[in-house]
């Protein structure tokens, strides 16, 4: 249950079907990416992973690892072979360049006050 | 008024089904499952608490929850042989679990419109958390007896062996025809056969238990008995 499950390389869809089929014991059950909203008005968020054998089982077993404490109103699971994640080498090439445009980022007027989750 | 009897022998049920789940913690097929179980059993553990306690104020004779869960022997044990039974594998233990939430389901519903205050908000409480036991086990039971040849057979199993032990469920309070209606479904959908309709194991309402129990008790109560009013 770690950021390390989501790789940068996913296997082909198919191909991760295909496995899953083969091999039904415990330790190929797909991994799923959780994401709660914790209450109405704000976006769900990724808690953490786990391992199930169907998009149901894996929201009820979001909903005992992730919410037991009240934490949301809304589960999302997302199978993780499903997600494309940016590459670590690609990190410079995709990030840095954000880093001198001062211009992109909203600090040259004033929020009202009162006014939430700017 | 409330009938003590009444009010115990469903916080013995509660009691009971919680210490026998606690036996999944670690052992579960999955780290996921494992959690699961255990929430359903600290579930059952709740609402064991709460009637227990209240149990022991109607009865007026100063047992409190941990005099009554302790202090007791099997025979003053009024919980139904189901939650006693070993867990066996996997499939009996979701086929127990359905065949008890199936029932405690209707059971806490109809309870919540009780005129006694307290067990109906006992019970207002307790339906909702048996709503998800419910829902646990059906979806097991439909996944394992509609799942590979091994799983098939050993829910069928499990469904099998447990049948009888169900009929007792309804002497104390009559939620058959709701149980029934629930039960079929799953196992349809599970592509199950529902068992026939045979002779039913009693004795648990009244204090005969089997021999399960002994052993279970003995292992719930040892470290109380040896150090009365020990704590944390």
């Amino acid at each position: 249950m770690s950021e390390d499950s989501v790789r940068p390389a996913p296997k082909h869809l198919a191909a991760v079907a295909e496995d899953a089929q083969e091999q039904p014991a415990r330790r190929d059950w797909p991994l799923w990416e959780v994401f709660v909203r914790p209450r109405r008005g704000l976006s769900h968020g990724h808690v953490g992973s786990l391992h199930a054998p169907d998009a149901e089982m894996a929201v009820r077993n979001a909903r005992d690892l992730y919410t037991r404490r009240g934490e949301g109103v809304s589960i999302w699971v997302v199978p993780s072979y499903a997600i494309t994640a940016s590459s670590p080498d690609e990190k410079d090439a995709f990030f840095d360049p954000a880093a001198d445009k001062v211009y992109r980022h909203p600090t040259f007027y004033e929020v009202p006050e009162g006014a939430a989750h700017i | 008024m409330t009938d003590v009897a009444f009010v115990l022998a469903l916080g013995d049920d509660a009691l009971i089904a919680a210490q026998r789940l606690g036996e999944w913690s670690s052992r579960a097929p999955s780290i996921e499952e494992d959690i699961a179980l255990a929430n359903i059993a600290l579930d059952q553990l709740g609402v064991a608490r709460l009637l227990l306690t209240y149990a022991g104020e109607l009865e007026g004779q100063g047992r409190d929850e941990d005099a009554l869960a302790y202090l007791r022997d099997d025979h003053e044990f009024t919980n139904v042989h189901l939650v006693e039974l070993d867990n066996g594998d996997f499939a009996v233990t979701m086929a127990k679990l359905l065949f008890l939430s199936a029932y405690q389901k209707p059971l806490y519903d109809e309870l919540a419109a009780s005129p006694d205050e307290r067990l109906a908000g006992i019970a207002g409480k307790a339906r909702k958390e048996s709503a998800y036991h419910l829902d646990h086990s059906a979806q097991w039971t439909v996944r394992l007896g509609d799942g590979t040849e091994e799983s098939r057979r050993r829910m069928q199993a499990a469904v099998d062996r447990l049948w009888p032990y169900t009929y007792e469920l309804f002497e104390t309070y009559d939620v058959r025809p709701q149980w029934t209606a629930t039960v079929e479904d799953v196992l349809a959908r599970a592509t199950l056969e529902r068992p026939a309709d045979s002779q039913a194991p009693t004795g648990g309402r009244h204090g005969v238990h089997t021999e399960a129990m002994s052993y279970l008790l003995g292992e719930m109560q040892v470290l109380h008995r040896a150090h009365p009013g020990a704590r944390w």
